[in-house]
């Protein structure tokens, strides 16, 4: 029994809090600069002080939950999207392994807490007893669990050449050739399936705020708004860690040191997740289902078979 | 699919653009001279109040703002006091066209804010300036023809003396 990792214990979490609030920040001032205009550029330099102030308001806030709720759900729906998030990235090789980087069922581990994390949007839902709410919640709900489908085959691929499910086997399999070039479709559906996962735009539907309110989290507010918030812009940071590690080599890289790497090809992904809400509209209910189980299906088994049989023909 | 692809291409352009906003405590806003902004009342050349209390602005106002009462100084007609309720205002410069001595004007300036509302209600000497305004050198005692003291009926610019009509009787 080796001895816990103290250190990381305490500090990912922390630093992946911080992150996810500087990271609505970083959005917002990307996305004013993709539509010509500077975004918040008031509080501290920059405007990077702006997170703080959100974050200051959202805990003086009322926090009030509606007297139609169901009290124990409603309040536990935010901790589990929290949690769940928090929870993934114990397995991200952040660094130097990051808590339980070299865990032999990382992969499925990951997976396993996306799927956890659907309860935290259909929980939500239903437990907000508001019409705008549950139709979030059922739509959160279908969406969620279809593209995990795809997701978890796109990640197939990767397992198939690399032959582990540990993170940092897959991060050492990539020490010549990144996964990009030999998974590149496994890649694209994996951004796309990873998208609709944490539900950001344009796949936003759950939270559809033109149509639906804000969705699942319409009767939130507060630190329990602030906790879904927050936990939707931890979810883009882990699915960026999440393809900068599966397909982009992790730490790989020549000159900087990993961890450098590392943030560098993360926070590039994140940028592309905020480029496609700068420009993107949000499609139709019918659309986005179809495109996951007509298009992104089919792609997924066929980058399955493809990989497979370039590995039996590359055995025999 | 391709024009997704080119939707977040010009997307990413964009970011080497320009951008539209302009800065606005920092960077000012050009406002034309004709801008219709905060009222004011002005003065003649020679620094008395050209307003004569008419009427005519708060009866022309759409919305009521302007509030005033006549008195009478000298022989002459002067506002005994002239309220304009900001918070009212929609700067439509209807006063303004309904002025017939120019008195009353709108000026290129907006920042107005106040953070009590009775703090937008301006009296006489809120809203009276020190100058001309927009028509330097107008004065309407001296062109139009009702007699103030120093000046009889006839005397104004281009006026002709009135006609005695008892020198018309033959």
């Amino acid at each position: 029994m080796t001895p816990l990792p103290l250190a990381p214990i305490v500090l990912t979490p922390l630093v992946v809090l911080a992150l996810a609030t500087v990271l609505t920040w970083v959005e917002r001032r990307l996305l004013g600069l993709w539509q010509d205009r500077y975004g918040p550029n008031r509080v501290g330099p920059g405007g990077m002080f702006q997170a703080v102030a959100d974050g200051i308001k959202l805990l003086f806030k009322q926090d009030w939950v509606p007297p139609f709720a169901d009290r124990g759900v409603f309040v536990l729906a935010p901790a589990i999207g929290m949690m769940t998030v928090l929870l993934s990235f114990a397995v991200i090789p952040l660094a130097a392994g990051g808590i339980a980087g070299g865990l032999n069922v990382g992969l499925l581990f990951i997976l396993a807490m996306m799927g956890l994390g659907v309860y935290a949007v259909v929980l939500a839902g239903w437990a907000s007893d508001s019409k705008y709410a549950l139709l979030g919640g059922m739509r959160a709900a279908a969406q969620m669990i279809s593209y995990e489908v795809f997701m978890a085959l796109s990640l197939l691929g990767v397992v198939m050449v690399a032959g582990s499910f540990s993170l940092r086997d897959i991060v050492a399999a990539q020490s010549g050739l990144w996964f990009i070039i030999p998974q590149g479709l496994g890649f694209v559906v994996f951004l796309l399936a990873g998208i609709a996962e944490t539900h950001r735009l344009p796949f936003d539907l759950p939270e559809g705020e033109n149509e639906l309110g804000a969705g699942f989290h319409t009767e939130y507010s507060g630190m329990k708004f602030g906790m879904f918030f927050i936990a939707e812009y931890a979810g883009i940071v882990l699915v960026s860690a999440l393809a900068t590690t599966l397909y982009l080599g992790g730490g790989n890289g020549l000159l900087l040191p990993a961890p450098v790497w590392f943030a560098l090809k993360t926070g590039v992904i994140v940028a592309f997740f905020i480029l496609l809400r700068a420009g993107l509209p949000r499609p139709r209910y019918d659309q986005l289902m179809g495109l996951g189980w007509k298009v992104l299906l089919p792609l997924s088994l066929l980058n399955v078979l493809a990989t497979g049989t370039v590995m039996m023909l590359r055995a025999s | 699919m391709l024009d997704t692809l080119r939707t977040l291409l010009l997307t990413f352009l964009h970011g080497f653009h320009r951008r539209a906003t302009v800065q606005y405590p920092e960077q000012q806003p050009y406002l034309p001279p004709r801008y219709r902004g905060r009222i004011i009342l002005s003065r003649d050349p020679d620094g008395g109040e050209r307003c004569v209390a008419c009427n005519l602005c708060a009866v022309a106002c759409p919305v009521d703002c302007i509030s005033l009462q006549k008195t009478e100084r000298d022989g002459r007609w002067y506002p005994d006091y002239f309220r304009i309720n900001f918070s009212r205002c929609i700067f439509c410069g209807f006063c303004e066209e309904a002025c017939p001595t120019y008195a009353i004007q709108l000026t290129p300036d907006f920042e107005m804010g106040e953070y009590a509302r009775p703090n937008l209600v301006y009296e006489k000497e809120d809203l009276l300036i020190s100058g001309t305004g927009k028509y330097p050198g107008y004065s309407f005692h001296h062109v139009a023809g009702v007699p103030i003291p120093g000046k009889d009926r006839g005397a104004s610019e281009h006026e002709r003396a009135p006609i005695d009509l008892h020198s018309l009787l033959p």
